[in-house]
């Protein structure tokens, strides 16, 4: 590395050396901490002799990827909105409101599954365009406009269910979908050496690859990163930053409609509190892939592993015995750590003195 | 309720950071530092040999740490594995959540546990990940919610309260307290439990049941629409709450009235105002499902079909309540109150 710098002077490009590379990626210190993790939990399960069952099995595996990808998927949408400086609160509703418009189709009205599905994405679409219009119309910030968003698709997931079915869940779902092809794109499953691996984890993959995609290798990447460094500088170069922003609280709102059709078709029921909290998960997720609250840095593929830890702790709590009561500590500890290990090697990596 | 939160949490790391020891758990019979990760406490008052203390028993729930009610199933649940010697762990989604619930439940299974307690407040979202238990080879018991669809799931028994036989109780006692003609205070109307609560109490009874809606996110409503219930319909001597939450207006409403000596007031579920009201005698009895042992029975049972093959039940489900708290037993019932009541 001290070569690298030595011949700087000559040259008007510095040359790198793949390490520093890699090391002032944003996902950098999420790929860190996902193998710090798993290997915590994987010691702590050798030494209960937990060795082929719970945390160290096919099964215990399956488990954890099955909760990494269903947050994993939100988490990608929500990174990209966050690097373009906005946030989406409405998320974790919309998986609840979204699944509810879905099962009352489908159960009520006997509507059947393809267009149910459409529906429910349909709506998403429609919701996430107006807190994206709202935004920019009003001016005022997205933390309000969906918290607003949260509250009110909640609200209206409680009232129109209680209003239709005078009950809180709509269940019975599998009845009507069990052989239907199309809802076998989100239910399927496949058998593994005694894990059952969902099709969840496919989607998962296609939305981050899709994700990092766009971001990095498209035009739209580059305004969603001009937007969130400065939106107004991204305005003067000619970035349409209002059609950015819609788009991307568009796609925020789909991921959660996507999660609700895999969640809702999969289970067999929706339910009026699904998705709480799924907001808060898809942020941490994000924070901790690398994403800067403050917008304009960031990675899709570091959600990945953001929520590759989530899922890890979530059940690696379970599997090693810790009592759940103290989940929240040890999350709520993980963001904290990530975010400040996240802070020091980006300063560290772009060679920053402090 | 947050801030409570946040203190308790606080409360919690400073205990935890403090005495990193099980004995910390002694001082509140809380939550805290359970049996779970320790070995010590695992084996602590254990009669027998070394299987004991390989047993581990999985408990999910969908009862938020928070709740109070399941903080006490919490603790007998405990307390169930400090007596029988086994290592017990519990879970909960941190939200009313049926697929994350899934998901701890596939969780408890990949960890091949000698049992297995699950509640099913959703048979249709639960169903399949307990099957797939069953189907594993482990032994599982429902407890607190699943009355109606345990016997479906493959399920060894049901640990818990039937709404129903639990009103017809209520009813039988207010009979014998001389009451023929009741209201039946319904606060959360779509909920079937409480339905069944109503309909037992009127086959108890025997005499004349009206059922009343009120809306508890307007108390006053609430207190009004008690006290006018009870002036409408004619020679009302008996009411039976459906809960603490309306056993509060209720209580109100008739001591306004200045009706309480004549008219009989009981209620399901506990609480401090409840048990408070029965000392004093403005009520007559409260119905208790007992929670603490759907907390406990399940890891009796589940440790004696390990060690020896011995099921209770034969597939009938195993009744904790109704239990009944009246002023004969009122005084042990409040000296109680959070750990076991």
């Amino acid at each position: 590395m001290t070569s690298a710098t030595a011949t700087a002077g000559t040259q008007r490009l510095r040359s790198v050396s793949p390490v520093r590379l890699f090391l002032s990626r944003p996902e950098f210190g999420a790929v860190v901490g996902a193998l710090m993790v798993f290997l915590i939990f994987a010691v702590l399960s050798v030494l209960r002799g937990d060795v082929g069952k719970g945390f160290l099995s096919v099964q215990g595996l399956a488990g954890i990827l099955e909760v990494s990808a269903q947050v994993g998927i939100l988490g990608a949408a929500v990174s990209l909105l966050m690097i373009a400086g906005e946030f989406d609160l409405s998320v974790g509703s919309m998986v609840g409101a979204a699944g509810l418009l879905l099962g009352l189709l489908i159960v009520q009205y006997g509507v059947p599954p393809t267009i149910a599905i459409v529906a429910a994405f349909a709506f998403a679409l429609a919701v996430g365009a107006f807190n994206g219009w709202l935004r920019i119309k009003t001016g005022l910030p997205s933390f309000i406009v969906t918290l607003g968003m949260l509250l009110i698709l909640r609200g209206i997931g409680i009232g129109v269910t209680r209003a239709i079915t005078s009950n809180t869940i709509v269940s019975g779902l599998s009845t009507y979908t069990a052989n239907d092809p199309v809802a076998q794109l989100f239910t399927a499953s496949v058998n593994i050496a005694g894990g059952s691996f969902k099709v969840v984890l496919l989607w998962w993959l296609g939305v981050v690859i899709a994700a990092t995609w766009v971001l990095t290798r498209t035009r739209f990447g580059n305004w969603i990163f001009a937007v969130g460094g400065s939106d107004q500088a991204a305005r003067y170069v000619g970035v349409p930053v209002s059609r950015v922003k819609v788009i991307l609280f568009m796609t925020t709102a789909a991921s959660a409609a996507l999660l609700a059709c895999i969640q809702v078709l999969s289970v067999g029921s929706a339910d009026v509190l699904r998705g709480q909290n799924k907001e808060f998960e898809a942020i941490i997720t994000a924070v901790v892939g690398g994403t800067l609250l403050t917008g304009g840095y960031g990675s899709a593929l570091g959600s990945a592993f953001g929520a590759f830890i989530l899922g890890t702790t979530q059940l690696g709590i379970n599997f090693v015995g810790i009592n759940s009561d103290w989940y929240q500590v040890v999350m709520g500890s993980i963001l904290l750590i990530a975010v400040l290990a996240n802070t020091y090697l980006l300063r560290r990596a772009s060679g920053a003195r402090s | 309720m947050q801030q409570r939160r946040k203190f308790a949490a606080l409360a919690g790391l400073v205990l935890a950071i403090a005495a990193c020891t099980p004995a910390a758990s002694t001082a509140s019979g809380s939550a805290a530092g359970s049996a779970g990760t320790s070995p010590a406490a695992a084996s602590a008052g254990a009669a027998g040999g070394g299987d004991r203390a390989n047993t581990l028993i999985e408990v999910v729930t969908h009862g938020q740490a928070s709740d109070p009610f399941w903080s006490i199933f919490k603790n007998g649940v405990d307390q169930g594995g400090k007596d029988m010697g086994v290592k017990v762990e519990y879970s909960a989604p941190d939200t009313f959540d049926m697929v994350k619930m899934g998901q701890l439940i596939d969780a408890a299974v990949a960890k091949k546990p000698q049992g297995l307690v699950v509640s099913i407040p959703d048979a249709a979202a639960l169903g399949p990940h307990i099957k797939a238990a069953v189907d594993a080879g482990i032994p599982v018991i429902s407890a607190n919610s699943g009355s109606d669809v345990y016997q479906s799931l493959g399920v060894l028994t049901h640990v818990g309260q039937s709404e129903e036989i639990a009103g017809k109780k209520a009813g039988e006692l207010m009979k014998a307290a001389g009451v023929t003609n009741a209201l039946c205070v319904n606060q959360e109307v779509g909920n079937a439990g409480l339905d069944a609560r109503c309909k037992g109490f009127t086959d108890g009874l025997g005499g004349t049941v009206k059922v009343v809606q009120v809306d508890l996110k307007d108390p006053t409503g609430a207190q009004q629409s008690i006290a006018a219930a009870v002036q409408g319909a004619q020679g009302v001597n008996g009411m039976l709450t459906l809960g603490p939450t309306g056993a509060a207006p209720a209580l109100a409403a008739l001591k306004g009235a200045n009706l309480l000596p004549n008219l009989k007031l009981a209620t399901f579920d506990l609480s401090k105002d409840v048990l408070n009201a029965i000392k004093s005698g403005d009520m007559l009895f409260a119905i208790d499902q007992q929670q603490y042992l759907q907390g406990y029975l399940p890891i009796v049972f589940l440790t004696y079909d390990n060690l020896y093959g011995l099921v209770p039940g034969g597939g009938q489900p195993v009744l904790t309540g109704p239990g009944i708290v009246d002023k004969t037993n009122v005084d042990k019932v409040l000296a109680n109150t959070g750990t076991t009541r």
